[in-house]
């Protein structure tokens, strides 16, 4: 799975990166963000539901980091 | 200015131009779209305001001439004001705005109602005023927070406020009659029906949002209103106590002609404030229609012409001249700069935008996309072609923060 690192970074940046990182991948590739802003945690999941992804859930990076899972498509 | 609805039109037609030379281009045309945080004077206003500060200036608990025309005058306003919003003169209260409103009327009924309770329940969308008092009650009256989930349009699950209810140990609910940033009615008769039925807990009704524009909803204890929001003077507010409902003044007291008011009071503004209301729910209704669908085109053009997009809210049952959306990989600061430059001045939910840098709890509680957020709302007079030019411009603008960002 592919991990992208958005620490330290404001809404919306966690948001790009996803959308930047699912270009050219196909449906069922798994992505995660960490991302310590706020805004992330119900940003990443309504990216999903209008793009057409899955939203897997919220974890922690080792450093206790949210961290958001989400799978391409449906 | 194109009819009767048009009095108390804001500013559409630009600031008034910088002196310079002559020659100097005149400044783009400037619309506020931004009617849902403050409203210009309303004529009616206008007028009585004037008059108000000549002959009420007086302390209306003078005996003497001055002070007995004060009195008059704010007892005319009281009485102006509760016929317009169809509760009883000394059920009514001026404040010195609407988050004072709202403050006095939750921790009052957090005061009287201790022995019956110690929760303070609200929906998970109210104002910033409902969280800030429910936060002091939690501090310093030893009271509990006990939020109550929404659905995706923003509307109360009147099923979670069932479960709120059934300890038994609420003191009052907070429940909106609208939400202020995107428009969703509440259930409020509903809601106190339910509230009822768990022990006669009173609901502290935050109407700012809706008064002027729709009647107050039934069920309410409590309310507050803000007269900035339908056109009287900022910094008057109004609290509304229901004869019989528990409320103790829950600040210190004052010897003042209104017992659950205190300081020297603002005749004039109160005044004004009855003027204005006067005149804007005389035209609400038909104000109201009209601006409903100029709101429903709007929705359906914004999902139509902006790809990527969340417009939200409930579509129908809502205020009439309000939407919220959401554009994708957008910075809501940037957003609202770069319409303000084309001459559009909007609102924005969005966590760049809040002096907290935090997104909107409303939006968050919705489960809507919080970046790239703008809330327009409407003025009476707003003219429809400057409608047409939003919805003109907003794509291209959208489209150019999102290819500087890579999008
Ligand atoms: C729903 C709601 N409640 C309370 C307030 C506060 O009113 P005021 O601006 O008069 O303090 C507002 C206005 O921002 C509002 O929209």
């Amino acid at each position: 799975m592919t991990e992208l690192d958005c620490r330290g970074l404001p809404c919306p940046a966690p948001v790009l990166a996803l959308a930047k990182a699912a270009r050219g991948r196909p449906d069922g590739t798994e992505l995660a963000v960490v991302a310590d802003d706020p805004a992330a945690r119900v940003d990443v999941p309504a990216w999903c539901r209008m793009r057409g992804h899955r939203f897997l859930g919220e974890d922690r990076a080792a450093d206790g980091v949210a961290r958001y899972r989400v799978a391409l498509g449906a | 200015m194109t009819g009767p609805g048009d009095l108390g039109a804001p500013p559409s037609d630009g600031p008034p131009a910088p002196s310079g030379p002559p020659s100097a281009a005149p400044p783009p045309p400037w619309t506020d779209l931004d009617a849902a945080s403050a409203r210009p004077l309303h004529p009616a206003a206008r007028a009585a305001l004037l008059a108000a500060y000549e002959q009420g200036y007086a302390d209306p608990r003078r005996l003497h001439h001055g002070g007995r025309q004060a009195r008059r005058l704010l007892d005319d306003a009281r009485e102006v004001l509760a016929g317009s919003l169809g509760v009883r003169p000394d059920e009514v209260t001026f404040t010195g705005s609407g988050t004072e409103a709202v403050h006095r009327g939750l921790l009052g009924l957090a005061r009287g109602r201790r022995r019956a309770g110690t929760v303070l329940a609200h929906s998970a969308v109210e104002h910033s005023a409902v969280l800030h008092a429910t936060d002091w009650a939690v501090r310093d009256l030893g009271c509990s927070a006990r939020p109550v989930a929404v659905d995706a349009s923003g509307r109360l699950d009147l099923d979670a406020l069932r479960e709120a209810l059934a300890p038994g140990d609420v003191a009052a609910l907070a429940l909106q009659s609208a939400n202020h940033e995107v428009g969703t009615t509440q259930p409020v008769a509903a809601a106190a029906e339910l509230a009822g039925l768990a022990g006669q807990v009173p609901l502290l009704v935050d109407a700012c949002a809706s008064v002027g524009w729709q009647p107050l909803p039934a069920g309410w204890g409590v309310a507050a209103a803000s007269a900035h929001k339908w056109g009287g003077p900022a910094g008057v507010g109004v609290l509304l106590v229901r004869k019989g409902v528990r409320w103790r003044d829950p600040y210190p007291a004052d010897d003042r002609s209104d017992l659950r008011a205190s300081g020297f009071e603002d005749v004039p503004g109160a005044v004004a404030a009855a003027a204005a209301l006067r005149a804007v729910v005389s035209e609400a209704e038909q104000t109201g229609a009209r601006l409903h669908r100029l709101v429903d085109r709007v929705r359906r053009e914004v999902a139509a012409r902006v790809p990527d997009v969340d417009v939200v809210g409930d579509p129908d049952d809502r205020l009439p001249h309000l939407l919220t959306f959401s554009c994708l990989y957008v910075d809501g600061e940037a957003l609202v700069t770069e319409l303000d430059r084309a001459g559009f001045g909007v609102g924005s939910g969005s966590a760049c935008t809040a002096s907290t840098h935090e997104p909107s709890h409303v939006l968050a509680a919705m489960g809507a996309l919080t970046h790239g957020n703008v809330r327009l709302s409407l003025h009476p007079g707003t003219p429809e072609h400057e409608v047409e030019r939003f919805l003109d411009v907003l794509p291209g603008v959208v489209a150019r923060l999102r290819a500087e960002v890579g999008m």
